[in-house]
This record gives C-alpha cells, sequence and structure tokens, in this order.
C-alpha cells in the first residue's frame, strides 16, 4: 500500500448550533489503499457518518464546517475543491449508498431511468447503451429477470432489492471508492448476509476500494481489512481487522467487543401460569375492488396461530420483516381487531370493545421499538410516566405520583432529577428506559416489546436486556418479545416462535430452536445471524 | 430516620430542578423569533398601537379624562353626565359647547385627551367647507378664523387641531384612524380566533377520526367552499341590517375551513405516531390523545397560518367597508376612509392617510408572521 487512494488528514466537522459550535468529528486521519476495505466502526453519535460525508461534501453547509483538515483524493484536495471538481467527482470516482434504501430513491421514476440517468450525465451515453449497460448492471447485483424489473417501481420491490438498486447505481460508473453507510442496517439479517456477499463479491471483480460504516461488529469481522473505531468524534483504534479483534488495545474497542448480547436461553419452565393465552388467532386485512368495494381477497397478516405466554417467562416471535410478528403482538394486546380466542388471565378478551379494554390496560403494557418516536416530544418524563396513572389510578395525590414516578425511574436505572426533561434531552437507550419506566409505573402483568432493542446501538442494546431480564425476575412479568434479532432473543426467550407469512414456522422451547432447529428456514436465519452466512436462494425471502 | 433521609432527598431533588416557564423547544423558538430584527420590532410597534387604540377614548375623545366641578371629581370619558348639572338642557352634555365649557371653567378645570374630538364628532368650526386640510397647512389666523374671538378665543389651541384633516362629513380623520384601526384590529383578531377554534376542531376530528367522517366532512367543506363569499355577504348585506357581530357571523361561517386541511393533515400523519400508538395503549381515552399528544403538533401549522388569515379578515372588512356594505354608516372605518379619498381626490389627505395606515398596519402583521414562520422551522439556522 504505497500509495493510498484516499487520505484523510486532520479532519474536524463542525456544526454551529445558534451561538455556539459543536465539534462532530476531531482531527481524524486514515488511509484507504488501492481494492481496499475500510470499517470505521462506533456506536450512533460517535461522527463515523459525518466523518464519510465529508468525503463527498455533502454535509449541510453552510451550518456545518471544516476548522481543520484536508481530505486527498489522487492528490487533491476535495475539502478545497470548488462545486464543478466535486460534482465530476461525485456519484463518478467516489459513490455512495446509504442506509435507508426505502428514501434513497425516488418514487416517481421507474429503476430503469434512475439508473441511466446517472450514466447519461456522468459518461454521455445515449438512450440505447444507457439501457444496455442498466441491464448489466442488475445483472451484475444479482436481481433475478432484469428485463422484468426496468420498468418497475421502487415500491414495487422488496428492501433488499432496493438496496441492490442503489449499488447497481453506486457501481454504474465503475468508482474507484464506494463509501457505504450502514447499507444493512434496515434489512433483515438474512438480507443482510445476502448483500454483504453481493459486496464483497463486486470490491473484488472490479476492484474498487470501500469504506464502510457500521456499528455492528459481527460486519467488520466479515467484510473489512482494516478497521478504525470511532468515539466522541474521535479515532481510538485503528489497524488490521484480525489484530483488532484479537488484541484490543483501547478501552473503548474492548467495551465494545463485550457488548454483544450473549449467554444461553433461560430454561423454559412450562408448568407457569399462562398470563395470556390466544388460540387461532387470525388478522385478515381485505383487499377491496370495483365501484363497490367488495372484498375479493385477503392479506393474511396473521393466519392461525396458537400462542402462550407464561408468568415470569419470555415468549420470544421471531421472523423477517412482514411475517406478521408485531401484528400478531398488536391482536394479542388487543390493538387491533382479530379472530379467535384470546384469554388473558383466564378470562376472555376478544370480546371486549377498545373501551372496555381500558380497565385491563395497564396490566398489559407495550413498549415500541423507537425510542425517538414513542416519547411525545412536548411532554417531560414525569408527565409521560405518569399518562398512566392519571387514568388507571385516579385516586393518587400528585404527591404520590411523583413518588412513584421516581421509584419508577431509580428501577429502570435513571437518575430521578431528569423527570422534568424532555425526550430530546435524552440518548437512545435512556429514552428506551424511559418508554421501560412508563410501562412499568403501573405494574403490569405483561409486556409486549416489539423490537425493544432495534433502534439502539449494541452495547445499549446489552444493558437493556439485562434490564428487562431483571425487571422480569422481580416482578414476575410475562414478556411477549418481537425480534428479527436472534441474538437478543436467545439472551432473554424462554420459549421461541418462528413466523413466516403470519403462520407459525416453527415453535418449541428457546434450547430446541437455537441447538436443533427442526427446518430450513429457522436454520437459515440463525445462519444469517450467527454467522452472517447468506443461504442460497429458496430459503428465506430476498 | 431513613424515612425522613430519603424525604428530604426527594425534597432536594424537587427543588434543584425548577420547570422553566418555557419549554426548551419553546426558548429556541423565541430566540428565533428575536433573532428576526424585522418581526421582533414589527411585533412591539404593533403591541404599542394596539395597545394605545384599546384606550382610544383617552387619546382622541370629545369629552374630557377628568374635570373638577364645584368641587367634585368627574369622569366624563367612562360617565355620561346630564348637561342638567352645568346648566344646559341636553340629555347628555357637549363638552365642546362653550358655554358648558365656560361655566365648568368658572367652577373648577377639565383635563381634556390630546385630540379633542371623538371619531364622530362634528368639527362645526372648520376654516372652509368639509373636508377641510390638515390644521398645519393654515395659518393661525384662518384655522381660528370660525371661533367666536377668533386666535384670542381658549378654542384656539392645539387640542382642537385636526392634525390629518376633515373628511367630508368635517369628522377628525385622526380620530377615526385611531378608533378604525381598533375596530380592524378587534374584527380580525376576533374573527381568527373564532375561526381557529372552529377549524382545528373540525379538522381534527377528520384526521383522527378518518373513514367516513372524513370523507363527508372534506366533501361538504369542498363545496361550502367553493360559495362566493363576498357576493353572498352583498345579499345578507341587503336582508339582515350590518353590524360589527353580524359580519364577524357571515364572515366566520367561511373563513374556519381554512384552517381545516392543515389541521387535518397535521392529525392524519400525526395519529400513527409511535407515542400515540403508546398514549392508546395506556388506555388514555381519544379526547385526551387528541388535546395533549395531537394538537400540539397541529398548532405549529396553524400559528404559522394564523396571522395571514389574520391579515386576510382585516382586508375583507376594509373592502366590505369600501363597497359601502361594511359596518354600518358612522363607524369609524379604514374602508370607509378609503372611500371618502376615491370620492374627494382633490382633498388628497383623506387617501393617502387611509392607505398609510391600512399598508402600516398589515405590513406589521406579515413581517410578525414572517418572524413567526422562521421561528416555528426546525430546520432554519440564524446565522
Amino acid at each position: 500500500m504505497s500509495d493510498p487512494l484516499l487520505s484523510i488528514r486532520d479532519l474536524s466537522v463542525a456544526f454551529a448550533q445558534g451561538e455556539e459550535e459543536m465539534l462532530a468529528v476531531d482531527r481524524v486521519s486514515f488511509d484507504i489503499g488501492r481494492g481496499e476495505t475500510v470499517a470505521l466502526v462506533g456506536e450512533s453519535g460517535s461522527g463515523k457518518s459525518v466523518t464519510a460525508l465529508s468525503v463527498l461534501k455533502l454535509l449541510p453547509y453552510p451550518a456545518a464546517s471544516h476548522p481543520s483538515g484536508q481530505i486527498l483524493y489522487g492528490g487533491r484536495d476535495l475539502l478545497a475543491g470548488d462545486e464543478a471538481e466535486l460534482r465530476r467527482v461525485r456519484g463518478n470516482e467516489i459513490t455512495m449508498i446509504f442506509q435507508e434504501p426505502m428514501t434513497s430513491l425516488n418514487p416517481l421514476h421507474t429503476i430503469e431511468k434512475q439508473i441511466g440517468e446517472i450514466l447519461k450525465l456522468h459518461r454521455g451515453m445515449g438512450d440505447k447503451q444507457a439501457a444496455e449497460r442498466t441491464l448489466e448492471l442488475l445483472h451484475q447485483v444479482g436481481i433475478q429477470e432484469p428485463e422484468k424489473r426496468l420498468d418497475a417501481f421502487p415500491h414495487q420491490l422488496s428492501g433488499g432489492q432496493r438496496q441492490r438498486v442503489m449499488i447497481a447505481m453506486a457501481l454504474a460508473n465503475e468508482p474507484d471508492l464506494l463509501i457505504a453507510d450502514e447499507p444493512t442496517t434496515a434489512l433483515d439479517v438474512t438480507v443482510q448476509a445476502q448483500i454483504l456477499e453481493l459486496l464483497a463479491r463486486l470490491r473484488r471483480d472490479n476492484d474498487m476500494s470501500m469504506l464502510f460504516i457500521t456499528h455492528d461488529l459481527g460486519i467488520v469481522r466479515k467484510v473489512a481489512d482494516r478497521v478504525c473505531v470511532m468515539t466522541g468524534g474521535k479515532i481510538v483504534e485503528s489497524g488490521p481487522t484480525e489484530e483488532i479483534f484479537s488484541n484490543p488495545q483501547h478501552a473503548y474497542t474492548r467495551h465494545l467487543l463485550a457488548a454483544e448480547p450473549k449467554g444461553e436461553p433461560p430454561q423454559a419452565d412450562l408448568g407457569a401460569e399462562k398470563v395470556i393465552q390466544g388460540d387461532g388467532i387470525k388478522v385478515w386485512f381485505p383487499i377491496k375492488k370495483g365501484l363497490l368495494r367488495r372484498t375479493v381477497d385477503y392479506v393474511k397478516g396473521v393466519d392461525g396461530v396458537d400462542v402462550t405466554v407464561r408468568a415470569g417467562q419470555t415468549l420470544g416471535v421471531v421472523g423477517e420483516s412482514g411475517s406478521g410478528k408485531t401484528t400478531l403482538g398488536l391482536a394479542l394486546s388487543r390493538m387491533i381487531a382479530s379472530d379467535g380466542e384470546i384469554r388473558f388471565s383466564g378470562a376472555r378478551i376478544d370480546e371486549r370493545s377498545f373501551r372496555q379494554m381500558r380497565p385491563l390496560r395497564h396490566k398489559m403494557q407495550i413498549v415500541f421499538q423507537d425510542p425517538f418516536g414513542s416519547l411525545s416530544p412536548r411532554m417531560s418524563v414525569a408527565e409521560i410516566i405518569q399518562e398512566g396513572l392519571r387514568i388507571h389510578e385516579r385516586q393518587l395525590s400528585a404527591e404520590e405520583r411523583d413518588r412513584m414516578v421516581v421509584e419508577v425511574l431509580q428501577e429502570v436505572g435513571l437518575d430521578p432529577t431528569a423527570r422534568f426533561r424532555y425526550p430530546h434531552e435524552f440518548s437512545g437507550g435512556q429514552r428506551q428506559r424511559i418508554a421501560i419506566a412508563r410501562a412499568m409505573v403501573l405494574r403490569p402483568s405483561f409486556v409486549m416489546l416489539d423490537e425493544p432493542t432495534s433502534a439502539l446501538d449494541m452495547s445499549v442494546q446489552a444493558q437493556v436486556v439485562d434490564l428487562l431480564r431483571d425487571l422480569q425476575k422481580r416482578h414476575g412479568l410475562a414478556y411477549l418479545f418481537i425480534s428479527h434479532d436472534l441474538k437478543v432473543v436467545r439472551a432473554l426467550a424462554n420459549e421461541v416462535i418462528v413466523m413466516r407469512a403470519g403462520k407459525v414456522v416453527e415453535a418449541g422451547t428457546a434450547d430446541q430452536i437455537f441447538h436443533a432447529p427442526k427446518t430450513d428456514y429457522t436454520k437459515a436465519l440463525i445462519a444469517a445471524a450467527f454467522e452472517i452466512a447468506a443461504v442460497p436462494g429458496g430459503v428465506v425471502s430476498e | 430516620m431513613s424515612d425522613v433521609q430519603s424525604k428530604t432527598q426527594v425534597e432536594r431533588v424537587r427543588r434543584r430542578v425548577a420547570r422553566p416557564w418555557l419549554s426548551p423547544i419553546n426558548q429556541r423558538r423565541w430566540q428565533n423569533f428575536k433573532a428576526n430584527r424585522r418581526g421582533y420590532w414589527s411585533l412591539w410597534i404593533f403591541l404599542v398601537l394596539f395597545v394605545l387604540s384599546l384606550f382610544a377614548e383617552f387619546i382622541a375623545n370629545d369629552k374630557p379624562i377628568l374635570a373638577s366641578y364645584k368641587g367634585e371629581i368627574l369622569v366624563p370619558v367612562l360617565v355620561d353626565y346630564p348637561e342638567e348639572m352645568f346648566g344646559g338642557f341636553l340629555a347628555v352634555t357637549d363638552y365642546r359647547d362653550p358655554f358648558i365649557q365656560e361655566e365648568i371653567k368658572a367652577n373648577g378645570w377639565m383635563l381634556w385627551p390630546p385630540v379633542r374630538y371623538s371619531y364622530r364628532t362634528v368639527n362645526s368650526e372648520i376654516p372652509e367647507a368639509a373636508p377641510a386640510k390638515p390644521s398645519w397647512l393654515y395659518t393661525e389666523e384662518v384655522r381660528c378664523q370660525r371661533y367666536d374671538l377668533g386666535v384670542d378665543d381658549p378654542r384656539c389651541t392645539i387640542g382642537n387641531w385636526n392634525w390629518l384633516g376633515t373628511d367630508d362629513q368635517a369628522r377628525d380623520v385622526l380620530a377615526r384612524v385611531i378608533y378604525g384601526f381598533r375596530i380592524s384590529v378587534l374584527f380580525g383578531l376576533i374573527l381568527t380566533a373564532a375561526s381557529a377554534v372552529i377549524g382545528v376542531s373540525s379538522g381534527a376530528m377528520q384526521g383522527y377520526f378518518g373513514g367516513w367522517i372524513d370523507l363527508l366532512f372534506q366533501r361538504f367543506i369542498e363545496i361550502w367552499s367553493s360559495i362566493p363569499v363576498l357576493y353572498l355577504i352583498l345579499i345578507i348585506a341587503a336582508v339582515l341590517p350590518p353590524g360589527f357581530w353580524i359580519l364577524l357571523g357571515i364572515m366566520l361561517l367561511f373563513s374556519w375551513v381554512a384552517f381545516v386541511g392543515v389541521v387535518r393533515a397535521e392529525f392524519l400523519r400525526a395519529r400513527n405516531f409511535e407515542y400515540v400508538s403508546a398514549a392508546r395503549a395506556l388506555g388514555v381515552p381519544n379526547r385526551t390523545i387528541m388535546f395533549r399528544h395531537l394538537l400540539p403538533n397541529a398548532m405549529v401549522a396553524t400559528l404559522t397560518f394564523l396571522p395571514f388569515i389574520l391579515n386576510g379578515s382585516i382586508t375583507t372588512l376594509t373592502s366590505l367597508d369600501f363597497l359601502g356594505f361594511g359596518l354600518p354608516p358612522g363607524s369609524p372605518s379604514l374602508g370607509e376612509l378609503l372611500r371618502q379619498g376615491q370620492r374627494n381626490l382633490d382633498s388628497p389627505w383623506l387617501g393617502i392617510t387611509g392607505f398609510f395606515s391600512l399598508s402600516i398596519m398589515l405590513s406589521l402583521l406579515i413581517f410578525i408572521g414572517e418572524a413567526v414562520r422562521d421561528a416555528f422551522d426546525p430546520r432554519k439556522t440564524f446565522k
């Protein structure tokens, strides 16, 4: 590696916030050699994405500025370059793929048009040439029957296919460097494995370099040649991947490596009291057609599922996105209408109206996935936590309510003085703790946890899992734990059901599922989650 | 002991974090608003003008604010005293009458407001046929030629000047502008507030419940808003005697629609937010969810709209007055002033005054509205 392709020297990024300047990246330096994959690893807020975005000057200037640094690409300093020069580099020599395939494609243009546009813009190709090259690219990124997909709009493709299209767009001009900003975070584990394999193959075939940004150490180990670990805007450690993983020097790296949720599944106690029980639960969404909106068919969100959640135990529900996990949870907690018998503490609740359910709500609580969305930004933490108390425990005085808020905040490991602050002042993990506190303050017997750790950083995930386990032990709670992340499920669940397309593929104790999976689907899920190994087509969705 | 300790700890915890008056997000907005100098100054100028005009009776009136008569303190501006008190015969005292003025002067004193005309006071001592020019355009002799003693008459004071001239019925233009400003702004404010209440609640219902309620109401609004408002007001004005409240009512029938769209959209968007689902899972009733969780979201859009609706209401009232279908004859109104300006082109002070008072008022409101809109824009950075 005599002459690096891209060399970042002393790069700093500052953001103006009102009168103050906030330093997001602090004098970062690293090189990317030709044909090399460098991974930037760090938790959210560590400045890894900002570093990557400044390579192409895609930050919101003038709010962002670079107090120091150079980004040398082929001898030129991109930071000093003017807009015209950058445009030549962007999308041509250095390209980028983003995290969210849903929003990175223009929903109003066909696939052919979106890929063709780049070719025409940078290469000056004609219509026919561009169409041929587009087809070739789609083939290269592994889209099946690309001829039929040319006229498709982004919404007609699955998340994985969309990300493949994004990659095709990034590859269109045979770039020297591909910047991938968490390209698989929004995808299912099975799809993630496929995309990573695709990226690795394309890098080999095209002799590209890659700057890979991620928070997931498993992925880093799989794809990267060298790793830079970032925290608080600084690179604290960098080196070859093997070295970093086998012999981490910095305390933060060690902390990151130790943070993965671990542990064998707890034993299932099939004799424990049944808290909530569903028999043949069906949630069918009608498809209506024609002038009279007659129901012609149904989308079977959940199709005849039996579940039992026991006191003090966790039932894990796993499956890819769209398999009906969340719908099942919402049906069980009677947030949406469903068919089939549901019993809560022995009493039937499936025939109750929404209003009749209200008195039972404090016994069954929900914790949602997105800790940024599930807390009202205009209410203080105390108000958020008290909201349920105000409805279900009307007899309490303001003093007593306040005392309960303080207690529950202590219980979830937050400083009670923080209760007058607003959600935006907290980190993702703290917010999730607030959301858990809101559920726990009512002393429920059943809690539905809808991907409570998916939006959190790896090290925070482990803490939240520990907290949940601790609360379960102390209060004998029954959890319905919905997740696509099998690592987390393994750490928490006593029993597991595997769902696919609204049906249960496999059910059993966590021991059985993780150590002796019976169906190919479960095996593929486990392989993708623990080894990031792609499974040949057919078994899982694309 | 430990119980006491924990109690004092809780006490300490509570004291340390006093809740600020404005939430952080509102503090930021206030800072942003202040950063827009034009809007900030416009707000202050407008507030000063508005508060002054609320006390119009103490600034421009044909009655003294305070008077002392035979050792008795009178407040003519608030109380109507019969003229018999001062030896006259009218039911309500005309303090501008030289006889009454002398009578009170002889037995005490009077404190006049700076402008001794009300909006309906006819100045019978103007130097030439109405409309008369602003007083400062005349020499002192001409200005006071109609008073009994000419220049030496006690009524030949600065308080009796017509600073902006008189209109074609010899009424003081300045007094009419002050009262007209007040009535315009009050009309606009009441109309905007009432339309906001109706529009926001209707939009909230449609957005939150969706489905049939939404469908039916939207179609109704489409039909309703295609009615030409101005013509309808003209027709109704021909049947009902036009007055402040009747005009307000008629215009309210149509102006609330402006809010429905934005509020409905906000509710439609926000009703599927996770924190709304979370509230529903807690068993919070619909009404509370709408008020506590969704309304604050919709308020941003509403507040952004508010100044522009306020301006629209004022303009509509002015145009109705201009056409002669607005407030009853004799009411102080800027539209009526504009009409006089149009009819008396040889008296430019009428048109110029009407134009400037209206355009300054509307510009101030627009500047404020612009600053409010920017302040609520989360992506705006002030640098």
